[in-house]
């Protein structure tokens, strides 16, 4: 079967163009499934569990639009991509969607001709020391030899900050964060500098946790959230609103738990009303069936449950809330309202 | 009276043999000699010996005595004891086997690589029955089947597109000659023959698929290429990479040899080219260029694309390996077959190619390694072989930190495989060598 769709793939290739635009979610029904780009794997975010299966933060946001799409949190295929690989296949139409981590910034969403949707998690880059170097600060960490990741924009930020504060550091150049756990455990720098999410998971994995601290200075913003290709505002708008959904259901205490009961009219707030599709045609609007939200819900949970299952205080990376807190509570999570 | 002798003495009776002095033979004459003969080689010994029992004496325990085999994560491994965790390997190894392959079909890719062994049976030893070596031609298209799964009648219609060329080949001749010049007619008929596999494949390959389909339908569960990982992908990409590599790069060794202007000029500019160029470039145009070429949703198997790009980068490789074993032969054997009256191809298949890849096995093998090897770049692309399964594996947060068990894991995998191929090579040599060097 392949091998011949592929042999009429490869000479019908130049022959068709690239039409394929503005109608994702019309292909995505007709396939039956979202085709999701994640990271090859990152602490708590994206990693296969021990039957194979993709699981994770990012993974289960691509889930919760597959069930709201499509009305199962499994019709969705995953792409793993890297850092190069993942821009060019979301460009191309291998996948819809892309859930990587991947930090908003003006060249990306206007010179790739990207549309980012939102940000499911608020980062920002900082520093691990050992506890016995006695620093509490970043601003003291002058003439530190610093394990820095080549060709991120970690690199750049560093430079800048050393500079601001009139520092000098000695770069250990690294590529992978696994090559940066083994320098700086073998003492090859002092400090180890990475998004902070990274930092925590990074040092949930030492023996001994305890000797190393994470200085709290966050020296850049790294807004990490799902983006779509330009041109299908119908499909962007699909993503975001799973997403708004999951944070409005949080501010709203609904759980994947309470979703159907709160759903069967017992609730008289008339957003959650909206939301659940008790009420108007919200999701019409859409393109969707008007319990699309909680297919959403009921896949992994709202926000928070989300954030506390993969990489909350009580998972081995053990990342506080923060800014990635309701704006109610203290932080900057903050959806458009429902109506 | 005693009879004076003129010597002083002589033997009456044979001396009865006894055993070499203690000093020579046996367990301490071997040592004597090969570990302590002389001050130098005594000190060299014992360094050695001490060097082994200090890297023993860390690696036995830690990855032997204080190992642990059952937990559920780190944490419980390092509590347990503070050997090897070796329980990420128990608990992922069918997935650093299979990757992602459903989980009730993995009997598919078993049974292909059982019969894998029996396809290459005689292509590797004289010994075994010739007619097998059938079995080892629709080998590739039967592993195809078994792995991907799909309708049967998709690879028995792919492999119906040569045997249609063949039979233009074979009978059309016949059919021209009279109405055509007696030189062209074989041209013309190789003409048609590539026109009608060409063709064949590309239309005619769906209507007989889906006629016999709606006949006799014989479907596996098609499995897409996503889903493959692990082991499973680098052996697909490594054996087929082997297999095609082989006879791709004779054919470009003898082209670049060749009077014909042309082809010897395509041979080389493919050869110089791709030698030029790194194996992780030719990866990326695989993925990144065709999937802007390609319109959106086309499915030019990605996995397809990866086999044809490091069997084009191997072929190249191996087309200078044997080129090297073409110029080790004498002159006087290609005059000895010209004098024999034999044709070109004669010559090659009988008296050349012969010699010349006899010269090359252990740079053939070398490059077969290489090849296996450089499978695990495929990760620079997303797929995830072995080691590209060590990130997702390493990111669940159970497993986070663990760093020497997988990557040790992964090594042996590959030094089962590159050692059985390298104890193979050196099995032919001698079995080839005729003493004639």
């Amino acid at each position: 079967m392949k091998l011949k769709t592929t042999l009429v793939a490869a000479t019908a290739a130049v022959a068709v163009s690239a039409a394929a635009q503005g109608a994702t979610l019309d292909d995505v029904k007709a396939k039956g499934f979202i085709q999701c780009g994640v990271s090859t794997g990152l602490a708590g975010f994206a990693f296969t569990d021990s039957n194979g299966n993709w699981d994770g933060f990012d993974v289960t946001f691509c889930r919760a639009t597959a069930a709201a799409v499509l009305g199962d949190a499994n019709a969705i295929k995953f792409t793993p991509t890297t850092g190069k690989t993942r821009f060019t296949a979301l460009a191309s139409g291998e996948i819809d969607v892309l859930y990587r981590n991947t930090t908003w910034t003006l060249s990306r969403d206007v010179d790739l001709k990207f549309d980012f949707l939102g940000v499911n998690y608020y980062d920002g880059q900082g520093f691990m020391i050992r506890k016995d170097m006695g620093v509490a600060s970043a601003t003291d960490l002058n003439d530190a030899t610093v394990c820095i990741q080549t060709g991120t924009t970690t690199e750049l930020n560093l430079a800048d900050f050393f500079r601001a504060n009139n520092m000098n550091y000695d770069p250990v150049p690294i590529e992978t964060n696994a090559e940066a756990q083994q320098k700086y455990l073998a003492n090859a720098c002092d400090v180890y500098t990475t998004d902070a999410s990274g930092l925590a998971a990074t040092r949930a994995t030492f023996e001994n946790p305890g000797d190393h601290i994470v200085l709290p200075e966050i020296i850049s913003k790294e807004p990490l959230g799902p983006l779509v290709r330009h041109g299908d505002n119908a499909w962007g708008d699909i993503v975001r609103w799973v997403m708004n959904a999951l944070i409005i259901a949080e501010e709203k205490g609904i759980t994947a738990a309470n979703v159907d009961s709160m759903a069967s009219a017992s609730t008289k707030d008339p957003e959650v009303k909206r939301l659940l599709g008790v009420e108007g045609n919200y999701g019409e609007m859409l393109g969707l069936a008007p319990d699309w939200a909680i297919h959403a819900i009921k896949t992994g949970g709202n926000y928070g449950e989300i954030f506390e299952k993969y990489i909350g205080e009580n998972t081995a990376i053990g990342l506080s809330r923060g800014l990635n807190q309701l704006w109610t509570k203290g932080g900057i999570l903050y959806a458009p309202p429902f109506r | 009276m005693k009879e004076r002798l003129s010597v002083a003495f002589v033997a009456e009776r044979q001396i009865p043999p006894a055993p070499p002095p203690a000093k020579t033979g046996g367990v301490v004459g071997w040592l004597r000699e090969n570990l302590f003969s002389g001050i130098f080689n005594t000190v060299a010994t014992l360094l050695s010996f001490a060097f082994v029992a200090y890297v023993l004496a860390s690696v036995v325990p830690w990855l032997f005595l204080d190992s642990v085999w059952n937990a559920s994560s780190l944490q419980e491994c390092r509590k347990i004891d503070d050997g090897a965790c070796l329980a990420v390997i128990n608990e992922r190894f069918l997935q650093f086997v299979f990757g992602f392959y459903p989980d009730g079909l993995r009997w598919r890719p078993v049974l292909a690589f059982a019969l894998m062994f029996i396809a290459i049976w005689p292509a590797l030893f004289a010994s075994a029955p010739r007619k097998l070596l059938i079995f080892t031609g629709l080998y590739p298209l039967l592993a195809y089947w078994l792995i991907w799964g799909g309708s049967f009648w998709g690879p028995v219609g792919v492999l119906a597109g040569p045997v249609l060329g063949w039979a233009c080949v074979r009978w059309l001749p016949g059919l021209m000659r009279g109405w055509l010049d007696e030189r062209l007619v074989f041209l013309a008929a190789v003409g048609v023959g590539l026109l009608a596999t060409v063709l064949w494949w590309l239309f005619g390959v769906t209507v007989f698929d889906d006629t016999l389909s709606a006949v006799l339908a014989v479907d596996l569960d098609s499995v897409e290429s996503a889903r493959l990982g692990g082991f499973l992908l680098s052996t697909i990409i490594g054996v087929s990479g082997i297999v095609g590599s082989l006879p791709v790069g004779i054919v470009l060794a003898l082209g670049r040899q060749s009077n014909l202007l042309i082809i010897k000029a395509c041979c080389v500019g493919f050869i110089e080219f791709i030698r030029g160029v790194p194996l992780i470039t030719l990866l990326f145009v695989a993925w990144l260029l065709l999937a802007y070429f390609l319109p959106p949703g086309t499915e030019f198997d990605l996995i397809l694309r990866v086999v044809i790009m490091v069997t084009a980068f191997a072929s190249a490789y191996m087309a200078e390996v044997i080129r090297g074993g073409l110029a080790a032969l004498p002159v006087g054997q290609y005059e000895a077959a010209d004098s024999l009256g034999l044709d070109y191809w004669k010559s090659m298949q009988l008296i050349i190619l012969p010699q010349a890849l006899k010269v090359s096995i252990p740079g053939i093998v070398n490059t077969f390694i290489g090849l296996f090897k450089d499978t695990t770049l495929v990760i620079v692309i997303g797929l995830l072989d072995p080691v590209g399964l060590l990130q997702p594996i390493r990111a669940d947060q159970n497993w986070n930190g663990i760093v020497w068990e997988l990557y040790g894991f992964i090594a042996l995998f590959f030094f089962i495989f590159c050692f059985a191929m390298s104890r193979y090579s050196m099995h032919l040599e001698r079995n080839l060598d005729v003493g004639h060097r």
